[in-house]
């Protein structure tokens, strides 16, 4: 997290530097190529930045262009054309008739204690394999760490039988099985997250000063302590970076739930987007609302925590 | 086991470990390696000795041998297009969204005006579902009514940039290099930060120009954050599945091994033998990559 905090700070020296192009490049040729006055080339940089991020935004703005006007318009006169009625309506109707309120509410089913499990489990396995001088400590590492990057397909098929399998109380699950329940999706998504949580854990608790924990084993206290009230507590940045990065992962999974959720009423929302294409027409202004609604959680937490969010991504390629 | 050793041979007396504590690890080891074990490594074992069945999910388990590879091979058509589609997935992540990914990392690094505006935009859409991405790129290419069409101002034949099954595999790597370029960027940003300014200076003061200083001076020292993009590039072109679920369910030129999996043992005639086949395919690919990491990594730890 530390790393990434020179970001602001050298966003604002150019800004100084180029405002004031008169003072002379100090001594030593080589300065960061920041500091440097403004030159064609780095308008050059600034036309091709510009150019890219404007193509990066313009397939959101158009989703969001096309969900605002109503169908007979844009087949008429194509995704492009000046509007001529902007409404909300496609929200609403994607509120109403399509129930996205009962399909966000799955989505935290499943994702909040998704998240808050895989963390606490994670955390645990990464404490007894960075603070812990057990045996095999490495072999566990690298067990969760491949787990989680296998690609999906190859488990779906026994997990799909074995859930089939497994019966659960009606309290607990409306099929009588694990199989098309809430409880199936959350088992796989932590059971697959923990692998990534775990090692980026593991890498940032060996960055924390080893004394501490010595002090506390000689004043006797217990692994659970240990973990809990000492480590714990320091790696707050790196769960709450974790945390965030997951949040959006389980939020925005979707083959799980495609797979294991045959009620439709049980889906969380980004599976559920595919039922606001009709059976044989699909009014693509509605399905560009639906996508709207999808996305905007996860960009308003990206814009609220970004700090968090990169963090959680580069703790783990960064190593201590 | 790992415990009881650790005991023994601990080097600070007999008494490492309270009976609490060994309940404490007991457990919460315990769990997830449980969860681990059922949920990962157990069903990958699973699938391999399935792949070698002719099992449909509900009658008995006959052993086929290597039937299924061998129809998969010859009598499955789906299976070659597939795998080449996966291939030039990897190609163009590989070789396009990666390199432009380090292209614009290097260039937001420089420390340009607005820099953080550039890097939020690039990163934007990492943070959406791969199936909101398929749905928009549906609105983009569609032939009737899409923003491209509209664009290239081609009205009297309009292109069907996602129906036409030679071209709609590039117009959907294109909405999949949009997600994954922002990733890459993000980790070499973060790569390049690290980066000991002195280093260049260094190179700098011994006469290399600004090219010749990246490419030998400091994307070498990037090395940890190249393995972990290599792997993540591999790992993406390999899970590839939402966006071609979005867009089509992966038929008519969209056809990936994910699709395959998935199409075999969901529906009514599950083939759960030969999906498991198709899976197994992918599982030797993936493992090839991921062992090669771990080895890597496991260098890493023992100079640690």
């Amino acid at each position: 997290m530390t790393k990434l905090r020179p970001t602001t700070a050298e966003t604002t020296t150019p800004a100084v530097a180029s405002a004031l192009p008169a003072v002379p490049t100090a001594p030593g040729g080589a300065r960061p190529a920041g500091r440097r006055p403004l030159r064609p080339g780095r308008l050059g940089v600034h036309a091709f930045l510009t150019t890219v991020s404007l193509a990066f935004l313009a397939p959101l703005a158009l989703a969001v262009y096309a969900s605002l006007r109503p169908y007979d318009e844009t087949s008429e006169h194509g995704y492009f054309s000046l509007p001529r009625t902007l409404s909300l309506d496609y929200y609403r109707q994607a509120f109403t008739d399509s129930g996205m309120t009962k399909y966000f509410v799955n989505t935290l089913i499943i994702a909040v204690p998704g998240v808050l499990v895989t963390l606490f489990l994670a955390s645990f396995v990464a404490f007894a394999v960075a603070r812990l001088k057990l045996r095999g400590s490495i072999l566990l590492l690298m067990l969760f760490t491949a787990g989680n990057l296998l690609p999906q397909q190859v488990i779906v098929t026994p997990l799909y039988v074995l859930f089939n399998r497994i019966p659960l109380p009606y309290r607990m699950s409306e099929s009588m099985t694990m199989y098309d329940s809430h409880w199936a999706v959350v088992v796989v998504q932590v059971g697959f997250q923990i692998g990534f949580c775990v090692f980026v854990l593991a890498n940032f608790m060996r960055t924390l000063p080893q004394e501490i924990l010595e002090a506390a084993v000689v004043d006797g206290a217990g692994v659970w302590t240990r973990y809990w009230r000492i480590t714990l507590p320091l790696c707050r940045p790196a769960l709450a970076a974790l945390g965030t990065l997951q949040f959006t992962w389980m939020y925005n999974d979707f083959l799980w739930a495609l797979v294991f959720i045959s009620d439709g009423d049980k889906l969380p929302v980004t599976s559920a987007l595919n039922n606001l294409r009709g059976q044989f027409f699909t009014d693509y202004n509605l399905l560009a609302a639906g996508s709207v609604i999808v996305a905007l959680p996860t960009i308003l937490v990206f814009l609220l925590l970004q700090r968090h969010f990169i963090a959680g991504l580069t703790l783990g390629s960064s190593k201590g | 086991m790992a415990l009881n050793t650790a005991r023994r041979t601990g080097r600070r007396g007999p008494r490492r470990f309270t009976p609490r504590d060994l309940a404490v690890l007991g457990t919460l080891l315990g769990i997830p390696l449980l969860l681990d074990i059922v949920v990962i490594w157990g069903p990958t074992l699973a699938s391999v000795a399935l792949s070698f069945t002719s099992w449909d999910g509900i009658g008995e388990i006959r052993w086929v041998g290597t039937d299924n590879y061998a129809n998969l091979f010859t009598g499955y058509p789906p299976f070659w297009p597939a795998a080449r589609h996966n291939l030039l997935w990897l190609a163009f992540l590989g070789l396009v969204a990666t390199p432009f990914g380090l292209l614009l990392a290097v260039l937001v690094d420089r420390g340009v005006r607005f820099s953080r505006f550039y890097q939020s935009t690039f990163y934007m859409p990492v943070v959406l579902s791969l199936a909101v991405v398929g749905f928009i790129a549906q609105l983009v290419f569609s032939r009737d009514q899409g923003a491209l069409n509209a664009v290239l101002g081609d009205t009297g034949d309009p292109t069907d940039w996602l129906g036409d099954p030679d071209l709609n595999i590039w117009m959907v790597l294109l909405a999949a290099a949009w997600r994954h370029t922002g990733y890459v960027m993000i980790l070499y940003l973060a790569g390049l930060k690290a980066v000991d300014p002195s280093l260049k200076e260094a190179a700098a003061i011994d006469g290399a120009g600004e090219t010749q200083t990246f490419f030998r001076v400091v994307l070498p020292t990037l090395r940890p954050v190249n393995v972990i993009v290599g792997v993540i590039t591999v790992i993406e072109a390999l899970r590839a599945f939402d966006i071609v679920y979005a867009v089509n369910k992966g038929r008519n030129g969209l056809e990936l091994l994910s699709v395959l999996v998935t199409d075999n043992i969901i529906g009514e005639a599950a083939r759960i033998g030969f999906g498991s086949a198709i899976a197994v395919v992918l599982l030797t690919v993936s493992l090839g990559f991921v062992v090669t990491y771990l080895v890597q990594e496991i260098r890493g730890e023992k100079t640690r």
